[in-house]
């Protein structure tokens, strides 16, 4: 879950009702909780937008909305920023109380931390690329030498460098949106609210799209709020998801704890025809090395040890930065060595390796280890980006994944 | 049979005028003052300017705006009006609409975003412009006489009044249509209300704007025959003229001069706005 100390968005139990009489939605909810959408508007004349949020966000990570259309997603978001005034709830970015700031201090808020990308780009179709990248620092007052600086820096960042004087109507629609991101990022805000940012685009370049801006955003390190209705764009790009449903959060988590562990009913369906060695990631069906690994100085003793109380057929011997050094198999160790038990450490020509050894990172998707597994009969050793062992996973685990799978 | 009962609707309205008038009179006077004072400055500019001058300029113009096309057009139509020896008197026209049509954006163009914001404003003034387009326009010449006696002014201020409701619907429904992701772009890039229009809405709602003075321009074109019957002077009068003694050559020469003036006025106030509408346009298909 999020960093529950420090999160740079936090939505407690935030509700938007359309309509008058929203007060008493949200104070008698259990009363209307068993209707449905049409009956609630014919009888009270709302539309429940969005209910009972709760969620964080911590510093630099994706956190996407996902839900069907009419789901409360862009409702949600959109009470971030109080382009929808929430009817009940408190919205805090940085412990600072959003839902309670004046007209005033609202727009600083707008203008100096928050960026937003819109689903159909929303440009100023008169304008040059430049100026509308520089809308932003253009109604903070930045002057034109400046803000135009800073907007050709921010085309160049989506990839539009000599596009600048150009008008939106000659650009494709995955460029106008790279206009769009160009415009949020261009006032440096700390946070990008996105809605259905990439939903507009064709699946070709939403996917070139996506790619790049995971890239992005880990380069200027923002924290984004992603509201989607695609499913496979959350899992593709989002730390966290947040499921949404008739305007409530069914489940958030991972992406990798959403499609292993879908909540019952909605969320099940969702992804149950996922392809899920797309995103079960090594680290997700790992296990903690302890009983495989020994440092490289061990006896033999140790060695035919442990390996006989875990029935091992390899193991691993690490070094002190613990990254692995060999691979050990029993019965080759056996042949060389004997059953020994040398208290002696095992010398380097004695501890014969026959079996690379087969190392992939925390971030593998199972579909790549199938390939890898299928290639050795050696348990693939996780490490973590400096080399050193996080986790292993035997044969028989990648097995048992793909059966839930 | 009788109807059982007669209201004195057109006593009370007389008497209301007439209140107004003995009043009111100040008020009407610098009205009248500052309008007249804009028309004597336009048309003694246009009847000074000799032809040569004025037909080269306002092709450039109409080039520099607009492209070639509407160039030629230009110098065309203004040729055509001199051909007729309707130049001086088609430059009192010009001078003439040109001011109506200012006062009709002046007024026209607040009242629409007004219009556009508060439904509650909109409300109100819908019928009022319903009315002002469907009452025959000969029925407030009467008031405008009483108000501001005979002569250009009165003529002015009923081609006002038709000429302003076109200009309020399109001005609103200009600022209405703008794409509601836009405005809230931005909203969220912390626009103030005032920049919101300014950088925003209003130029997002030129082509309908434009379709405004378009039509205004032409409302006002198609309105001086009429004020002509108070006494505004220029080709209205000219027309009166020949239907008072069917006179058709004069009748046929002078309503080509209103149109020629209209395309002139049109194309180049298009022309002004060409671009920002292109774009606009383009991009919505």
């Amino acid at each position: 879950m999020a960093d529950e100390k420090n999160p740079k968005i936090k939505c407690e139990d935030v509700w938007k009702v359309f309509g008058s009489g929203a007060d008493s939605i949200i104070k008698d909810w259990d009363k209307y909780k068993e209707m449905t959408k049409v009956e609630r508007l014919e009888k009270t004349g709302c539309v429940v937008g969005t209910r009972q949020a709760t969620f964080q966000v911590s510093e630099g990570e994706i956190f996407c909305l996902m839900g069907l259309s009419g789901s409360g997603k862009s409702t949600l978001v959109r009470c971030i920023n109080r382009l929808h005034e929430p009817s009940a709830g408190k919205v805090f970015i940085d412990d600072e109380d959003i839902t309670a700031l004046s007209g005033l201090e609202l727009r600083e808020v707008r203008r100096k931390k928050m960026g937003m990308v819109f689903q159909n780009f929303a440009l100023l179709p008169h304008r040059r690329l430049v100026n509308n990248a520089a809308l932003g620092l253009e109604v903070q007052g930045v002057d034109k030498k400046e803000r135009e600086k800073k907007a050709y820096e921010a085309l160049e960042l989506v990839g539009l460098k000599g596009w600048e004087k150009s008008y939106p109507y000659e650009l494709s629609g995955g460029m106008q949106q790279r206009v769009g991101l160009a415009r949020a990022l261009a006032t440096n805000p700390e946070i990008l609210l996105m809605d259905e940012a990439f939903s507009a685009l064709d699946p070709l370049i939403k996917r070139q799209m996506q790619d790049e801006f995971v890239k992005l955003i880990k380069k200027v390190k923002k924290t984004i709020v992603f509201v989607t209705h695609d499913l496979h764009e959350a899992l593709r790009i989002a730390n966290h998801i947040a499921i949404m449903k008739d305007g409530a959060i069914v489940q958030q988590g991972t992406p990798s704890e959403i499609v292993l562990n879908p909540a019952k009913g909605y969320v099940e369906e969702f992804v149950q025809d996922l392809p899920k060695t797309k995103f079960i990631t090594a680290r997700d069906i790992m296990q903690k090395p302890d009983n495989w690994v020994l440092p490289v100085g061990c006896t033999t003793e140790e060695l035919v040890n442990k390996m006989n109380e875990h029935t091992l057929r390899y193991a691993f011997l690490v070094d002190e930065n613990q990254q692995v050094q060999d691979t050990v198999d029993y019965f080759n160790f056996i042949a060389t060595n004997g059953f020994s038990n040398s208290i002696e450490e095992i010398p380097k020509e004695k501890r014969p390796s026959y079996f690379p050894t087969i190392s992939v990172s925390g971030d593998t998707f199972l579909e790549s280890l199938l390939k890898q597994a299928a290639d050795t009969k050696v348990p693939i050793v996780v490490n973590d980006n400096q080399g050193k062992i996080q986790g292993i996973i035997p044969r028989e685990t990648i097995l048992m994944s793909l059966q839930s799978a | 049979m009788d109807f059982p009962i007669r209201i004195p609707l057109g006593k009370w309205v007389e008497s209301f005028v007439n209140w107004l008038t003995e009043n009111f009179s100040t008020v009407f006077d610098s009205i009248k003052v500052v309008v007249e004072f804009l028309l004597i400055q336009l048309d003694s500019f246009f009847v000074w300017v000799p032809w040569p001058v004025s037909l080269i300029a306002l092709t450039l113009i109409g080039w520099a705006v607009a492209g070639r096309k509407v160039g030629i057009i230009t110098a065309a139509c203004l040729f055509g009006l001199g051909c007729m020896d309707l130049w001086i008197i088609g430059m009192s026209t010009m001078a003439l609409v040109m001011t109506a049509v200012f006062i009709s954006v002046l007024f026209g163009l607040p009242m629409g975003i007004l219009a556009a914001k508060s439904p509650k404003f909109d409300m109100l003034l819908k019928p009022i412009l319903d009315g002002m387009q469907t009452i025959p326009s000969f029925v407030y010449l009467i008031p405008a006489i009483m108000f501001f006696g005979i002569g250009n002014v009165p003529g002015i201020i009923a081609t006002v009044i038709f000429a302003l409701p076109p200009m309020v619907r399109l001005t609103s429904l200009g600022i209405q249509q703008v794409d509601n992701e836009v405005i809230e772009a931005g909203i969220a890039f912390g626009c103030t209300p005032i920049q919101l229009l300014l950088k925003i809405q209003l130029p997002l709602a030129i082509p309908s704007i434009m379709t405004g003075v378009n039509q205004t321009v032409m409302m006002a074109l198609s309105m001086v025959v009429v004020a002509a019957m108070i006494g505004a002077g220029g080709l209205g009068s000219k027309i009166l003229y020949s239907i008072q003694r069917i006179d058709l050559g004069v009748g046929i020469e002078s309503g080509l001069g209103i149109l020629f003036i209209a395309v002139v006025l049109d194309r180049i106030l298009q022309g002004i706005t060409k671009k920002q509408q292109d774009a606009i346009m383009h991009n919505k298909s």
